[in-house]
């Protein structure tokens, strides 16, 4: 028996030593295998008696589990090892940057346009389009502008032809829409209206957004109320809106709604002039001479109009301090919205 | 509008600072752009008096002053104004004055003379332009006086931008008016008697216009002094309303024009041949007018003229040869009405724009002429004497403007408004305005418009005013009421959200460009269109319309490779203006699209993309992805195609169900030279309306049975297309073919030179049982002898 407890102690320190899974298999081979020293024991248990045998075999197979047991643990460590051994050296630099294309970015324009038709549309509002290169009867006539009035020279229009203009403002589309759906009406529409005139302040071209809301019993209070909640909604603040008389030849009464400067909170500053207000849109209760251009009766339908600068906005909302920022479509100004 | 605080404080006063009144009024819609101090900050100036004058003893150009007004008596003070002599009146600073710019007058020694305080220009109390010299006081004013006491300084210019529809406010007695009714307080006019003519002179007034000028009222004055000085008093109304100074006869005018609003015109009398006509201008008269510019007139121009010829631009600028002069004696003052319609847009179309022509174009009170001219008179008078002649009115009744009278229905108050208004409050506001209330009953009142509001007609002009006399910001803010209809939207409508989603997702920048472009780059894009052109650009960048979305993204690109970027990928949305066809009848066309451009490197660089740039499959793909939303592959074709802007050989027609749709292709290398691109750019412009709705899917059951795939490589004619073999191949495999796709086209070594290898793969399967052999086979041989048939092709 002390040859027995040798040879276990001689297999574990092989086992302990087994570099690598074939020595350890090796050990198994010579001393659990078949032909193995340990299990050529069992052999000699023939020669001790039959009280001696159980307990020599006993102690044998005990052995022989013990040194089973240490190969199959030393296995599983030398296998976790390899396992690991392979993870390290597959391990890559999670810090670089990923692979592929970059996601692009909506023209800050645009995703305020979409803020705000979202803004409406959850209101029932549907999007309506209309030509930029306008008749004189749709951007001027239609709504209660005639030749020579002095609203006219508030527009600095691009003329095509004497009777064919690019359209001053998204106005027009009003009348489009009148002409071809009856009443109630709830409409914005937005998209790019044109002005003779250029410098640090003015661009050609740039986007405005028209609402148009027509059904019976609309009021004046109605058109507060609802620009009083859109401005509320698009600037995500309490913001306080203030609404002063002004005049458009296609509404009465006409309005401009002012909001309490964002840059300032209404202190003075250099955005709002010092006034702690900024005028964002002028709106108005439609004029009857629109309705009667469009066949609508005034007696029985009321509505309101509203007319937004969508660049305005965008500085506003975003803090662009410059307009021509816009249409230059620097790469590095566009990748930051 | 200009006007001072002060001088509106004569007509009406209410307890409210400047600044509270000019809240007040913007809110009523008076938007007041600015109240600014008349003068600059200073203190301590006092009216002196120069008792003696010598010259300095060292300085050529100084003189040594002895100055009265200091209350401690007579002071030195070394003076370098050419002007400075004894006897006269000067704005003195004494020693510890403050003058604008917070500079402080301190006792100096001017090349060793003492001198204690210093005599001021106009321009260094920021009290006007004079800059020639110490500015010359009147005679009258009172020495040792406070400057600023003296001048009423302590006052502001409030400038107020007034809306078109306010003529009425465009003088003082306007802004009064409207300020008594939203303080309901009393308004005094200053008093206006009539000037007793003491001669009998008048002149004949024809009016040949009568539309245009349907009333002139006329008046000579003779001996006129005009060498007499303005007072103090008017010249400083004028210049806080921003007007300058020229002479007594102008100033007048001028004070009159501020202070009622009716715009006025003074003639040499001797400079008049015969009576006044006030016509039209017949074609090729020509007039030399005050600003010295000699104008061809125009026929549809009102001119007041005489025996000989046009005198003035009639509401607009008189003529440079009847104008009062330094030799004039004698004047004939116009105070008339004419019509807006006949003013509007006349200035404009001279290049001109006037005091006059801004009030007539928007609306002179009609009523107003008499008045005006009597107050001109009694200033007049004043200043220069003179006899005055009888006030000569011509009137052509029928002509004039029509009464107007409007109803306001009680109920509309409320429905317009969203307000309950009382009775009493309605009836006192639209009558403190002005109105007269001529009848009343159950539903409400009439009312008849004054002579000086051209804006108020209908009823719902009067809303406006009550809403606007009431307060804007006192009407309540309420949602309103709708019925809650679903709105329908077509599924198979393709949202170009969608469209654009999908370029931002594969890296494209949304740009936007302006719908004008240069009429030279038009050219080069699309030589044969005459693009459509604005009669008035901004600049010759910006002249016609665009016909295509393709040359402002291009440029941009250019803008863009200027500033160190060398990888884009944009695209637009807009309209492109194709031009009618006078030949089909066809209008222009407004028309939807959308483009892009990519350029520069396949990937953004990075550690380890690759180098490789752009080429005509990238845009390809990002075409084929937008094509997707229409889920509609079979309908959809790319065919080879020309275009002037892009390369012949690597440009494609995108063509939904055989029509064009839109196009796609290598920017032709002649623009890209053009632009200075190092490299080829690539571009597509699509319509978004061409491309039509998408289809909505329908379902196909799920085979349970094996698809088998086959691989087939044939050897064609290298030049012909790929999508013709794909096509002819899908259609001949029969109604088993599931899947197909090129996996490989090969040219080259081991191939005919001119043949090139495409390798097919068809897949097949058969919804309700398994294809055997034979039927694969068969269908495999059909694609082949379709394709030999048509294409001669062999198989490898």
């Amino acid at each position: 028996m002390q040859e027995l407890q040798s040879l276990t102690e001689q297999a574990l320190a092989l086992v302990e030593k087994a570099g690598d899974l074939a020595a350890l298999d090796q050990v198994r081979v010579d001393y659990l295998g078949k032909k193995g020293q340990i299990t050529a024991l069992l052999k000699g248990l023939g020669k001790l008696s039959a009280e001696e045998r159980p307990a020599a075999g006993a102690k044998i197979n005990e052995a022989k589990q013990q040194v089973q047991e240490a190969i199959n643990a030393r296995r599983t460590a030398m296998e976790k090892a390899a396992i690991e051994e392979k993870l390290a050296k597959e391990t890559i630099d999670v810090t670089l940057p990923g692979r592929g294309e970059e996601q692009g970015n909506m023209h800050p324009i645009t995703r305020t346009l979409r803020r705000i038709e979202e803004i409406f549309q959850r209101l029932g509002f549907t999007v309506e389009q209309g030509p930029e290169v306008e008749g004189d009867y749709y951007n001027f006539e239609a709504l209660n502008i005639p030749a020579h009035h002095p609203a006219r020279a508030m527009h600095d229009t691009f003329y095509i032809d004497p009777s064919t203009v690019l359209r001053t403002h998204t106005s027009s589309v009003q009348i489009r829409t009148m002409e071809k759906t009856n009443p109630p009406l709830r409409i914005i529409c937005p998209g790019r209206v044109y002005r003779c005139d250029s410098d640090v302040t003015h661009s050609p071209m740039f986007h405005q957004i028209e609402g148009l809301v027509i059904d019976e019993g609309v009021s004046f209070a109605h058109l507060k109320g609802c620009i009083d909640q859109f401005l509320k909604a698009f600037f995500e603040a309490d913001v306080p809106v203030r609404f002063r008389p002004s005049y458009f030849p296609f509404t009465e009464p006409s309005a401009e709604a002012d909001i309490q400067c964002t840059a300032c909170g209404g202190e003075g500053c250099r955005i709002c002039s010092g006034t702690g207000w900024l005028e964002v849109l002028g709106c108005g209760m439609v004029h009857p001479n629109v309705f009667a251009s469009c066949d609508i009766d005034s007696e029985k339908y009321s509505g309101f109009a509203f007319g937004l600068g969508v660049e305005r906005m965008a500085m506003l909302r975003y803090g662009v301090n410059d307009l021509r920022l816009f249409f230059d479509n620097d790469l590095r100004f566009l990748k930051q919205f | 509008m200009k006007f001072s605080n002060a001088w509106l404080r004569e007509w009406v006063n209410p307890d409210l600072t400047a600044q509270q009144l000019a809240d007040q009024i913007t809110m009523a819609g008076l938007e007041v752009d600015a109240v600014e101090p008349v003068a600059g900050a200073f203190s301590g100036v006092v009216v002196g008096e120069i008792v003696a004058c010598e010259q300095h003893p060292d300085a050529d150009k100084l003189r040594v002053c002895k100055v009265k007004g200091h209350p401690e008596g007579e002071m030195q003070v070394v003076c370098g104004a050419p002007n400075a002599r004894t006897g006269i009146k000067i704005p003195f600073a004494l020693v510890g004055a403050r003058l604008p710019g917070d500079f402080k007058i301190k006792k100096a020694k001017l090349r060793g003379v003492e001198s204690f305080g210093m005599l001021c220009a106009q321009t260094e109390l920021e009290l006007g332009d004079d800059n020639d010299g110490i500015w010359e006081l009147p005679e009258e004013a009172v020495t040792g006086t406070d400057l600023r006491e003296y001048l009423q300084l302590d006052d502001s210019t409030i400038e107020v931008d007034l809306t078109p529809n306010r003529s009425d406010c465009l003088g003082v007695a306007g802004i009064a008016r409207e300020v008594g009714v939203l303080n309901r307080c009393e308004v005094t006019p200053p008093a206006i008697e009539p000037v007793a003519a003491v001669i009998d002179d008048s002149l004949q007034v024809s009016l040949l216009a009568e539309d245009a000028c349907p009333r002139y009222v006329g008046r000579v004055i003779r001996n006129i002094n005009i060498d007499a000085e303005t007072p103090l008093w008017m010249q400083e109304r004028l210049r806080r309303s921003g007007l300058r100074s020229i002479d007594p006869v102008v100033d007048v005018t001028n004070y009159v024009l501020l202070e009622l609003g009716q715009p006025m015109h003074a003639f040499d009398l001797a400079k008049l041949s015969g009576g006044i006509k006030v016509r039209m201008a017949e074609q090729c008269e020509k007039l030399t007018l005050l600003d010295e510019q000699e104008v061809e007139l125009k026929a549809d121009t009102l001119l007041i003229a005489d025996e000989k010829g046009p005198l003035a631009i009639a509401g607009i600028m008189g003529g440079l040869d009847s104008s009062v002069t330094k030799a004039t004696n004698d004047i004939f003052l116009e105070s008339a009405f004419f019509s807006p319609l006949a003013i509007a847009g006349k200035a404009r179309s001279y290049g001109l724009h006037t005091d006059s022509s801004h009030r007539f174009e928007r609306g002179v009170d009609y009523r107003l002429q008499e008045r005006a001219i009597e107050r001109a008179t009694q200033l007049l008078l004043d200043i220069v004497g003179g006899e005055p002649g009888p006030v000569h009115v011509r009137e052509v009744t029928e002509a004039m403007p029509a009464e107007r009278r409007i109803t306001l229905r009680r109920a509309r108050v409320s429905r317009g408004l969203g307000i309950q208004m009382s009775d009493a409050e309605i009836v006192e506001i639209i009558t403190r305005l002005g109105l007269e209330k001529i009848s009343e009953d159950s539903e409400g009142w009439t009312f008849l418009v004054p002579s000086f509001r051209f804006d108020i007609s209908i009823e719902s002009d009067l809303l406006e005013e009550l809403a606007r006399v009431y307060g804007y910001n006192r009407i309540p803010s309420i949602s309103f009421e709708a019925a809650l209809d679903i709105v329908p939207r077509a599924e198979a409508q393709v949202a170009q959200s969608r469209l654009e989603q999908t370029l931002l997702s594969r890296g494209y920048q949304e740009a936007i460009t302006f719908s004008f472009i240069d009429r030279d780059a038009s050219a080069k894009f699309d030589p044969a269109v005459e693009p459509v052109a604005l009669q008035n650009p901004i600049s010759a960048e910006l002249a016609v319309m665009r016909t295509n979305l393709m040359a402002g993204l291009v440029k941009t690109l250019q803008y863009n490779l200027n500033r160190q970027q060398d990888r884009a990928r944009l695209f637009e949305t807009g309209l492109r203006f194709v031009p009618g066809n006078a030949e089909s009848g066809e209008g222009l066309q407004q028309e939807r699209m959308i483009a892009g451009l990519i350029y520069g490197s396949r990937q953004p660089e990075g550690w380890s993309g690759s180098k490789d740039i752009v080429d005509f499959y990238d845009i390809k793909a990002d075409v084929e992805a937008m094509l997707a939303h229409y889920e509609a592959d079979a309908e959809f074709t790319f065919a080879p195609a020309k275009h002037p802007a892009l390369h012949p050989g690597q440009c494609a027609e995108v063509l939904r169900n055989g029509k064009s749709v839109g196009v796609l292709g290598a920017l032709h290398p002649e623009l890209q030279k053009d632009y200075d691109l190092p490299k080829a750019a690539f571009l597509f412009e699509l319509s978004l309306d061409g491309l039509g709705q998408a289809v909505i899917p329908a379902f196909t059951p799920l085979s349970k049975f094996p698809e088998v795939r086959r691989d087939l490589a044939i050897l064609v004619d290298a030049e012909i297309p790929v999508g013709q073999l794909a096509e002819t191949a899908v259609e001949a495999a029969g109604e088993y073919l599931t899947d197909f796709n090129i996996f490989d086209v090969y040219q080259g070594k081991g191939i005919d030179l001119h043949r090139k290898s495409v390798a097919m793969g068809l897949t097949f399967q058969h919804p309700s049982r398994t294809l055997n052999d034979e039927e694969i086979n068969a269908a495999v041989d059909a694609v082949v002898s379709q394709l030999e048939q048509k294409y001669n092709a062999s198989q490898r």
